[in-house]
Parts: structure tokens; sequence; C-alpha cells
């Protein structure tokens, strides 16, 4: 009987020829990462061990990136204790101003490549599956454990294979493909599966909108997503790594929990309503929309092919009167690429914010924090009640595009409303 | 184990930005985090809760972060366990691995109100409702997770298994 491409790695990883779906196994971590939120929590838990060394530091990785540059003395205490305990481990250490939001410099930096098992505390850990990797977000608990042991345990999950097939209309990306997907089969709609995407769309799809995809892979409840290894998979890492490492297919005959195929030639820009990103709706539906925010950027969308399409519908135009937009790169290394194509200045001659890297705004935690009764739009992944800020504000998800056209329209609207 | 309590009943997709909003992820103090627990789904719920209650809730439980400041915040909110339909599988390895009882029971879930007194009883596999009587079937554990359950949670397991190793050299 064939494995899908997840269960080889697991198998691999657990030291045995197969496995199957259901059955707890114990696999090693290539990678085990945290931030200045998980981080203090694991630190904590790992120091009740007694154990003076982490199992292999350079498998260990710290990000401060939540509540960074410290937006108060709790949250700067919070990275004072991240940063002592990984300098003083030797650990794999991203300093702000030389790295951003994890989910983006993990991937820049060559650190998750095909057939790792990488685990984080950080549910966007899964952003890693387009990699070819099987990568999932846990718990501070579990994190602490893996940096003693340098194994985790997993119940092996059931693959749901998603195929989309047609042709990808203008102005419609990665972000509302995974949108749509989640639309059709609700937020818990691949409860502890993985999904795998697949399909002669995804085959033409750049690696960025893949990235999008597998990073909101946990929305719809999923352990992770995954997809396969292709020749812009392999390009994508050369720019960023000479490390071996073995890409995993699916046999022809994997058994799959569901195969669900979706025909996107018809799909249109999208949006996710408050207060579940399963509330989607085509975005030249939502009529009268007004709005207060806009923001670009996070592991979702902070990439620099974002900024570019945000960038091609601001040049020229002005971010409406009464809407603050921000826009934030997802890490240095993107700020730095966006500054030098020119980017950067078309979002300030817009009217909008270019901050520095930072996750700040999507959870709520700084750099945009909404008031009562005001609406977001948004290219983050989570529109959950009180997400960005009060518990009577709203935020809408979008991709860029349509993000970049709301902040001009003043309103939730598509790229094609915009004369 | 036999948990009784009063009960809190909440809808499906209750997340983990309502369960402990990221404004207040600047703490690890258990009693911090406990006086703002299901904040942004019931702003007074942290002054209502009394220790010993059980939550009951309906699907997907605690979707969203990965953040472990949830169950904690609700575990130091005196909450016993709590009672779902189906549960997030972050926040359901969290909770156990910190000792939260969590507990899948979608028949005990949909013919409980607010206010009803319910025995979970985890070895059986059984939630009653004192109320009506009613007893329910809920999913048993596999015998992995009843092991780190009988630690005490995972770092009391792992604790174990270093100390095993360092013993061997």
């Amino acid at each position: 009987m064939g494995m899908t491409m997840t269960e080889k790695i697991l198998a691999r990883a657990a030291g045995r020829r197969s496995v199957e779906p259901g059955e707890i196994i114990e696999v090693a971590v290539d990678l085990v990462m945290t931030n200045d939120i998980t981080a203090p929590l694991s630190i904590a838990e790992f120091k009740k061990l007694g154990l003076e060394r982490v199992f292999d530091p350079q498998k260990v990785v710290f990000v401060p990136d939540h509540f960074v540059p410290a937006k108060d003395i709790k949250a700067a205490e919070q990275s004072k204790v991240m940063r002592e305990f990984a300098l003083a481990q030797g650990a794999i250490y991203f300093e702000i101003g030389r790295a951003g939001i994890e989910h983006v410099v993990l991937p820049e930096n060559g650190l998750t490549l095909p057939g790792q098992v990488i685990i984080g505390a950080d549910s966007h850990t899964c952003t890693y599956g387009a990699f070819n990797c099987f990568a999932t977000g846990m718990g501070s608990t579990d994190i602490a454990a893996a940096m003693a042991l340098g194994t985790t345990w997993v119940r092996v999950p059931p693959t749901i294979k998603f195929v989309y097939t047609g042709t990808l209309p203008p102005d419609v990306g990665g972000k509302d493909l995974i949108l749509y997907t989640i639309g059709q089969i609700g937020v818990d709609g691949a409860l502890y599966a993985v999904m795998e995407f697949t399909g002669e769309v995804i085959d033409d799809l750049p690696m960025d909108d893949r990235i999008a995809m597998a990073n909101m892979a946990i929305e719809a409840g999923a352990k992770t997503g995954i997809f396969g290894f292709d020749e812009k998979t392999r390009e994508w890492l050369a720019r960023v790594t000479d490390k071996p490492y073995e890409p995993v297919d699916s046999d022809p005959d994997a058994r799959y929990q569901q195969v669900i195929e979706f025909d996107v030639s018809n799909l249109r820009p999208l949006v996710a309503l408050p207060h579940l990103p399963s509330n989607v709706y085509p975005a030249d539906e939502i009529e009268d929309m007004p709005i207060d925010q806009v923001v670009i950027g996070s592991c979702t969308n902070g990439r620099l092919s974002d900024l570019r399409i945000a960038a091609e519908i601001l040049k020229g135009r002005q971010v409406h009167p009464r809407v603050r937009c921000i826009v934030v790169p997802g890490s240095q290394e993107v700020a730095r690429q966006a500054t030098r194509e020119g980017l950067a200045d078309i979002f300030l001659e817009a009217g909008a914010v270019f901050s520095t890297s930072t996750c700040g705004p999507c959870l709520g935690g700084y750099m945009g924090v909404l008031a009562k009764g005001e609406r977001c739009v948004s290219t983050t992944n989570r529109n959950f009640r009180g997400r960005m800020g009060h518990r009577e504000s709203e935020v809408i998800l979008a991709g860029p595009a349509v993000a970049a056209a709301s902040a001009v329209l003043g309103r939730v609207a598509s790229p094609a409303q915009l004369d | 184990m036999v948990i009784r309590g009063r009960v809190w009943k909440f809808g499906d997709n209750i997340d983990t930005d309502v369960i402990i909003p990221a404004r207040y992820l600047v703490t690890i103090d258990p009693a911090e985090l406990a006086q703002h627990v299901m904040e942004d789904i019931d702003p007074e719920f942290a002054g209502k809760v009394q220790p010993g209650d059980i939550i009951v809730a309906g699907r997907n439980f605690g979707c969203g972060s990965s953040r472990e400041h949830a169950p904690i915040a609700i575990k130091a909110a005196g909450v016993q366990a709590v009672v779902a339909e189906s549960f997030a599988r972050i926040f359901f390895r969290n909770a156990i691995n910190i000792g939260l009882p969590v507990v899948e029971a979608p028949e005990a879930v949909a013919e409980t109100e607010t206010g009803d007194v319910i025995e979970v009883d985890t070895d059986a596999g059984t939630v009653r409702n004192t109320r009506t009587g009613k007893v329910y079937q809920s999913t048993q554990y596999d015998e992995f997770i009843q092991q780190i359950i009988r630690a005490g949670g995972l770092m009391q397991a792992v604790a174990e298994r270093v100390k095993a190793r360092q013993q061997a050299g």
C-alpha cells in the first residue's frame, strides 16, 4: 500500500518503513522554534528538567517577532528572557533589525527544507509545508519537551487531497485559493488532517502563493498543509541554501481520507467577513462597507510579491482620507528589497505607513490596534472577535490586491472596481 | 477520576483570541491570565466563574493560536474540565500537557445548559447530567495520552525519561 508524502516524512523521522494514520509515533525533529510570546513558557518548563543544554543548539531557533520592537516593559522582559536563554545556549537567534517574522525569516535562511519535521510554538508553523516538509504548531510545553529530547510525539494524521483545476484569473492568488477552500470546508473542515495541495493550478502557482496557502491550513483546523516538490521549490531553495535535502512525493496508490476537487477558473478576489475565516464572499459583492484601516503584511502576505501587488495598485493613487494604511514587510530582507525596488516610496507617497517587520497588528499587539467599532481590511490570517483590538472591532481578511484597492476606495473593494 | 461541577455553556469555534486575548500575553503568570479568561466572549466571566466549575462548548473549542496561555487561564480560573463536541488539535494537546482534563462528548453537550451540574468520569468515558439524570458516552483517551495524564502532565513524563537516560549514563 502506498503512502502520502506526509506519511513518508513521518515514517523516516520515526525510523520506520511505514506508518498508518491514527498511530501514535515518536519522531526526531529537525527544527524546534519559539517566539517572544511562547518562549518564556517553554524556557520555564525546560528549566524544570534541570538540564544544562538543549538537545542540539543548531536545531533550536528563537525569533522575537510578536511584540517587537518591545511595545512595553512587560513585552521587553519577555524578549529578554528569550534572548538571554538563546545566547546562553548558543541556539539560533534572530534579532530585530536583522530578521523579522518567524515564518518569513526561517525559509529565507534556508532552515525549512523538504522532507524535514519542524515544530514551532506558533500555530502558523504549518507555513513551511510549502517547502515539502512536515511542519506543525504546538504549545510551549511540547516545545520544551522537544528542546530537551530532540523528539516529539504525533498521531499520524490522515490526509485530505485538494486538487485545483482550471486557470487562475487575474488578481486572484494563493490567499484567495485558501480563503475559498476554507469557505467551502469550514474552520474545522480539515480537523486533525493534513491538507495536501495539488493540481494544475498549484503546479503553476508561485512559491509565495503556496506559502500563503500552507500558512492558513490551521484556519481549517488542519494539522498542517503540504505541497509536492518541483522545479519552483528547487529554484527558491537554491537561492537560500546549499544544504542537501530529500524531497518526498505521494505514491500513486496513497490513501486519502478524502479527495476534493475545485475548478477555480471563475474565482474572484475574495474576502472573509467577521468573525470566522470561513465567512467568505467575493470582494465585489460587498457593497458600501466603509473601513477605517488596512494592514498589508504578516506571515501570510508580508512577502516581496505581496508588496509588489499592493504597490502596483497604490502607485499614483492615494490612500482614502478616512483610512489608515499600514504596510508591514515580513522581514528585514523584504524591507530592503522593497526599498531597493522603489515599493517603499510608492507606499509612502500614497499616504501609507511603512513599518519595520513585526507580527504586531495581526494579533492586536501593537502598531495598529483597533478601537471600538472600527473595521480593518487585513492580509493577515484571523478575523476572530477582538483579534486586532477592541472586542467590538471587525477584521476582514483578504489578499494584497483587495487590501490595496480597499485602502484607496475607503471601503471593501475589488481591484477591478478601481477606475 | 470523577469531576463534578457546575456548567458554563459556550457555542462553536470558541477561539484562543476570545479565551485569552493577545493583549494579555505579556505574562506567563497563571493568576494574572485567569483574570481575563474568556474576556472577549463574555467580559463578566472571570468574575462569575467559581473554582470547580466546568466549561461545556460546541465544535472546535480552542481553535486558533498555539498559545498555551489559553488552557492555563482556564485552569487557573478554577475550571476543572472542558467538555466539548470537538477540540482544535493544538488546544487539546496543550490542555493534556498541563493537566487540564478535556473530554469530547457531543451528545452531552447538546443537552447541557449553563447552571446544570454534571459529572465527568474520565476513566469510564461518561458524562452524567445530574439535572436530567441522563448519562452520555465520551471518547476515551489512548493509552499514550493516559500515561501523560497519570504522570501529571507532559513535563513530568519527560522528567522521568530524562532521569532514566541519565541513570543509564
